[in-house]
């Protein structure tokens, strides 16, 4: 059993919790995933790490209910415990492998769109610990889905929020922010962008045009996150790569995303919905804790 | 009696089990495994003995099913194998002891396979437990995965006196036999969990959720203070056609679908777990495992069919799994290749496009080579394709660990008689070093190791 520290709700679909995993505290990096299971019937169910305290030996998880296993998860308060809690999975962020130096040199833009937020933080903090300073831009629908938005503060170097509705920040897509800083002057050479497939999609389209190298963090649905079952392959670059062992991170630019999007439905059609509800109730998600 | 025959094993009606995930073999009872044991003429030289890879007394332990001491039975058993209950079910006995017997050359041979998983049956039933060592020596052993290949390494280390932990990757142990092999073959509760029990109760520690590679890496284990490690991590990587399509939704490995079945049991109404069952699935591969999940597919409603490249003759399953197969209903498309899946336009499966093959002349395997027949091609009405082309080993450990050597199939390179691998302490056994292989091999796999182990710990 993986004990609960810590539980706060974000949002009214949000949770961060502090959970118990001194191996996994101990090894983890930026950009790698777990796998938790709420109890022995649960489901396994992949989230990027947000952050970790080795000498602690806790890791911080974030996530949206979106289905009926998630929603009970956030049902869980400080004290409680974890079924099972497994990781650190996938590869760390290709951007801490490389030489401080080169990173301090580099003008690096963290987008974050919804719960994306919490895998860009330890990766956002990780740079501040180094001494590189990165701009972010955070995006939510409205201003009660704005997260973590003190910590991000704390280790951004300009942080720039924005909501599709304008009730907080600025006002419009992510994808605006990015194209009003470039009008404003500003340009990078390297953009990280983690948040829903659609959103990470024109973040891609746009970057693409504006040639800005662009990492995207997937999370699809998954089973082992070990490499076993092939539940979370995806295309990149004409290859099939599976998003467990040789992501989560991948060149956006590469990655087939409509074929992702439509691999997230896998338990969400109608048909799919009608069966499952009818076999087994109301179960009928891919809890990859990203899409809205 | 007819002595010429083997006494015949009750089982679960075919269109009865074809709805549940009940156990098809029900076994021997009492009476049955007397009179069967009576047939065993008990060789001198017994040949059924050489055929075994962990070389079971098996005339031994039948002579004393016959004597009613099964006690004694379970005890000659579990000298060579800490998994008998499991073993009894799923080797493939007629190709390994069955198939040297004596009775055999005449008649049929002895059901050394149904006897074994009475012994070890009637012993759960009756709380017999294998033999513990009796004094500890304290020295700490990794062992890597819990299949067969590392829960026997363990159980004969622990034997031997070591301190063994084994480290598991996914929540629940026992590998392949957990995710991999269904229930109606062999019951989790039951049978799996018990053998589990077994190898604890001789002091053996299992680890969950720890991902070595991942988790840690070989040399943080013996940082640890683990003195030797044995790999037994398996082959669990599947493979894919590589036909257009097959990224389609309703298109799976049958190891997601068997792991989502058996390991997250998601046929259990009360598990949270979703499995997209399909209404008309197709199998594409004709080993054991397609078999389990085409058997699987059918117990969840769908229609199903066994789509295979070659005849019948080289279908690589055991011929009992075809047998209960075509009993229960899965219809076989032998000599059809699939070449491309049809996706509507919501990427969901619309059916595969195949194309019938014959077979031409022998390859490097010895099998004869299937070329297509010319403008055969046709569409198979399906909306859920399952690919069971055969699994890889998994790169997590080999790629994190400096000084093992692997082959060009990223097996682990290790030497058979002990597992010894290119790194010093490490040793290795199963498919994560043979590739793909059967239960038994890889528990074969696992006592080499162990013996290994034990000289390299002895003389250090």
């Amino acid at each position: 059993m993986y004990r609960i520290t810590k539980a706060e709700m974000l949002t009214d679909i949000t949770a961060l919790m502090v959970v118990e995993a001194p191996r996994v505290a101990k090894y983890c990096n930026p950009g790698q995933f777990i796998i938790v299971k709420l109890d022995e019937k649960g489901e396994r169910i992949p989230l990027t790490i947000c952050d970790y305290d080795r000498e602690a030996g806790t890791v911080t998880i974030v996530f949206q209910a979106v289905g009926a296993s998630t929603k009970k998860m956030l049902e869980l308060k400080a004290g409680d415990a974890f079924h099972d809690f497994v990781g650190p999975l996938g590869c760390p962020s290709e951007l801490i492998e490389k030489p401080v130096d080169e990173l301090k040199k580099m003008k690096i833009c963290f987008i974050a769109g919804g719960v994306g937020v919490a895998p860009v933080y330890p990766q956002v903090k990780w740079m501040k610990e180094h001494g590189v300073d990165v701009d972010v831009i955070i995006g939510a629908r409205t201003k009660e889905l704005v997260i973590m938005e003190e910590e991000m503060k704390a280790v951004a170097g300009n942080l720039y929020v924005t909501t599709d509705d304008g009730s907080y920040g600025r006002s419009g897509m992510v994808t605006k922010v990015l194209e009003d800083l470039y009008a404003e002057g500003k340009k990078y050479d390297q953009c990280v962008c983690i948040g829903p497939v659609i959103m990470m999609k024109f973040v891609c389209l746009l970057t693409k045009k504006l040639e800005l190298p662009t990492i995207v963090s997937m999370n699809p649905i998954m089973v082992d996150g070990t490499g076993m079952c092939g539940a979370c392959r995806l295309t990149v670059g004409g290859k099939v790569k599976f998003a467990c062992v040789d992501g989560p991170e991948f060149d956006g630019h590469l990655v087939d995303f409509d074929e992702s999007m439509k691999r997230q439905q896998m338990y969400k059609t109608e048909e799919g919905r009608a069966m499952l509800k009818l076999k087994e109730g109301d179960t009928m998600h891919g809890g990859c804790g990203h899409c809205e | 009696m007819d002595v010429l025959k083997k006494t015949p094993v009750r089982e679960q009606d075919p269109a009865v089990r074809a709805t549940n995930f009940e156990e098809v073999c029900y076994g021997y009872n009492d009476e049955e495994a007397k009179l069967e044991a009576t047939r065993c003429i008990k060789c001198k030289n017994p040949r059924c003995v050489q055929g075994c890879p962990v070389k079971i007394n098996i005339p031994g332990f039948i002579a004393e099913v016959e004597n009613g001491n099964i006690e004694a039975a379970y005890q000659i058993i579990s000298e060579s194998s800490a998994l008998p209950a499991i073993c009894g079910r799923v080797c493939p006995q007629e190709t390994q002891c069955e198939s040297l017997c004596v009775r055999g050359i005449k008649g049929e041979a002895i059901s050394i396979g149904k006897l074994e998983r009475y012994v070890a049956d009637w012993a759960k039933a009756n709380n017999i437990l294998p033999k513990k060592a009796e004094t500890s020596n304290g020295k700490k052993v990794a062992v890597i995965g819990s299949g067969p290949a590392g829960l026997t390494c363990a159980g004969d280390l622990a034997k031997l006196g070591y301190d063994v932990t084994i480290f598991e990757a996914l929540h629940e142990p026992g590998g392949v036999l957990t995710y991999g092999i269904p229930e109606f073959r062999l019951p989790k509760e039951k049978v799996v969990a018990k053998e589990i029990e077994n190898v604890k109760s001789l002091g053996v520690k299992i680890e969950c959720n720890v991902v070595i590679g991942k988790s840690m890496t070989i040399d943080q284990l013996f940082e640890e203070g683990f003195e030797a490690v044995f790999i037994g991590s398996g082959a669990g990587l599947p493979k894919f056609m590589g036909i257009p399509g097959e990224n389609a939704n309703g298109v799976f490995s049958a190891n997601e679908y068997l792991t989502r079945n058996n390991l997250m049991k998601a046929f259990r109404e009360e598990f949270d777990t979703p499995i997209h069952a399909g209404s008309k699935v197709a199998v594409v591969g004709g080993g054991n495992v397609a078999m389990d999940a085409a058997r699987t597919a059918l117990r969840l409603g769908a229609k199903t069919y066994i789509v295979y490249r070659r005849s019948e003759e080289e279908l690589p399953a055991r011929a009992e799994e075809v047998h209960h197969a075509k009993e229960e209903g899965i219809n076989f498309q032998l000599l059809t290749n699939p070449t491309e899946i049809l996706v509507d336009e919501k990427g969901w499966v619309s059916g595969m496009k195949c194309v019938r093959m014959e077979l031409g002349e022998p390859d490097a395997s010895g099998r004869r080579r299937p070329v297509e027949v010319p403008g055969s091609e046709f569409v198979l009405d399906v909306d859920t394709v399952i690919m069971s082309l055969g699994t890889s080993p998994n790169p997590l450990i080999s790629s994190t660990t400096e000084g093992l050597e692997t082959n060009k199939w990223k097996c682990i390179v290790a030497e058979e008689s002990n597992g010894q691998t290119t790194k010093e302490g490490v040793y290795a056994g199963g498919d994560a070093v043979t590739g793909a292989a059967t239960v038994i091999l890889a528990m074969e796999a696992g006592k080499a190791g162990a013996r290994g182990i034990h000289e390299f710990l002895s003389n250090k």
